[in-house]
């Protein structure tokens, strides 16, 4: 067994952990924190995306070892208190779940894309962005509109 | 996936005496491969060795008319740096169209040659830019780095420390995608350096190759007119539930003339 030491959504959190230990199994198993989904075993459904250190990352492809040390936000970490972020409002708003089991990894890879890419986003560009978060329910369409949405209300406009 | 000791190093002179005294040891560098391989017992290393502390292979450099890129650089490092936007555009396009943004934040360089997935897009380019695999131990020729499907000219105890790539005076790499994966089906790099046009052609066949015949047709010259004449052999072509045979020998023609064009726009 292996001790990591990570700080998840602002709270530093340590763990005895196998070295095969997934990340998404530590935040799941140990921490109980289960809005990071696991839907494939093939690293391309991002149902289980979270961010390490600020940068998206599917949890299912990496060791809870390898993030020792690390920032990690998940979907718990993104409202304040009972405030849906505004990326979720916009997913709320615009009809951009429908099971729901893909949204985590959808809001935290949207929030990346914004990081990168700021709050103005075209189609084109969010739908290119997602290319690594599969849903199997809405076709795409409210999804791509809520992440625009979620983008332009995070500017503040 | 079955359970292994894991090490992180700090150097690469502790890496390969990491991997040395293992028994059955891997290297993992993004994981992005390694971890799926792992997770369906397709491989159980008794020992992973972590390259991920490795400060000094991470970067890019342009040194003269060379990039210099090191094996722990991640796809988005690449495609976002300007340098190499500047020095290779065409690399750079390369690295932003590799999987998902999140397989970009993890998955390196260094990992995807290492790997030599036969449909993997880098390998197309370290062949026809004419790049040079530097290594713990030596310098190896892009042209003769993969040798057969998800094998390539390293030792068990070797590890990339970076790829050089001469700055091409035109590049362009199209692909055609499979829509689930991103991996190229056919992805075709071609580059003019020097007064020579070379293509790296990868996802058609077992290994990343040159097009010698293609070259040929193209004699030096960015004018894809010769292309359709090209007689490519159908035989050995990868054949799947992606696509037949025929058709990869025709996308290998298609996505060269596309490259051709791109390069001379
Ligand atoms: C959903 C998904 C989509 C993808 N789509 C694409 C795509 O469109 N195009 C594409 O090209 N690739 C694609 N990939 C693969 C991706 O680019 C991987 O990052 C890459 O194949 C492996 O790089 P890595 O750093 O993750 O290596 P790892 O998985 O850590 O390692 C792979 C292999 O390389 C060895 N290795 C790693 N680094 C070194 C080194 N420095 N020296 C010696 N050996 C080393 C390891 O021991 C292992 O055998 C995709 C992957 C996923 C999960």
């Amino acid at each position: 067994m292996v001790t990591v030491n990570i700080t998840v959504n602002g709270k530093p959190v340590s763990g005895e952990v196998e070295s095969r230990t997934l990340l998404v199994q530590f935040l799941r198993d140990n921490l109980r924190l289960t809005g990071t989904h696991v839907g494939c075993d093939t690293s391309q459904c991002g149902a289980c995306v979270v961010h390490v250190d600020g940068k998206s990352i599917k949890s299912c492809t990496l060791l809870a070892v390898q993030a020792d040390g690390a920032e990690v936000t998940t979907i718990e970490g993104v409202a304040n208190g009972s405030e849906l972020h505004p990326m979720q409002q916009a997913f709320m708003d615009n009809h951009g779940l429908q099971c729901g089991f893909c949204t985590p990894g959808m809001v935290m890879t949207a929030l990346d894309i914004v990081n990168r890419n700021g709050n103005n986003l075209d189609e084109a560009t969010v739908r290119k962005e997602l290319e690594g978060n599969i849903c199997r329910c809405t076709g795409y369409h409210n999804i791509v509109k809520s992440v625009q949405a979620g983008a332009k209300n995070m500017g503040g406009s | 996936m079955y359970e292994f000791n894991y090490r992180k190093v700090d150097s690469v002179d502790a890496a390969v005496e990491a991997i040395q005294q293992a028994d059955d040891g891997k290297f993992v560098a993004g994981g992005q491969t390694m971890l799926p391989t792992m997770k369906h017992r397709l491989a159980s290393p008794s020992d992973v060795i972590d390259l991920g502390g490795i400060a000094e292979l991470v970067g890019v450099c342009v040194e003269g008319d060379t990039v210099i890129i090191g094996a722990m650089t991640t796809h988005a490092a690449v495609a976002a740096s300007a340098e190499v936007q500047a020095a290779i555009p065409a690399l750079a396009k390369l690295a932003a169209n590799i999987g998902d943004p999140a397989v970009r934040n993890k998955g390196t360089i260094g990992g995807s040659i290492a790997n030599h997935d036969p449909a993997a897009d880098y390998p197309a380019a370290v062949i026809a830019l004419g790049a040079t695999v530097k290594t713990s131990r030596r310098e190896i020729p892009g042209e003769e780095f993969f040798t057969d499907m998800f094998e390539t000219a390293l030792e068990e105890d070797e590890i990339i420390t970076a790829v050089t790539f001469p700055v091409a005076e035109m590049a362009a790499y199209m692909k055609f995608e499979n829509p689930a994966s991103r991996y190229a089906i056919v992805g075709v790099f071609v580059a003019k350096t020097g007064g020579e046009v070379r293509v790296g052609v990868t996802g058609a066949t077992s290994c990343a190759h040159r097009g010698l015949q293609l070259e040929a047709a193209l004699g030096g010259q960015l004018d894809a007119s010769g292309i359709d004449a090209v007689e490519l052999p159908v035989e050995n072509m990868n054949s799947d539930i992606h696509a037949s045979a025929e058709y990869r020998a025709h996308l290998v023609k298609v996505m060269t003339k596309r490259a051709v064009e791109a390069c001379a726009q």
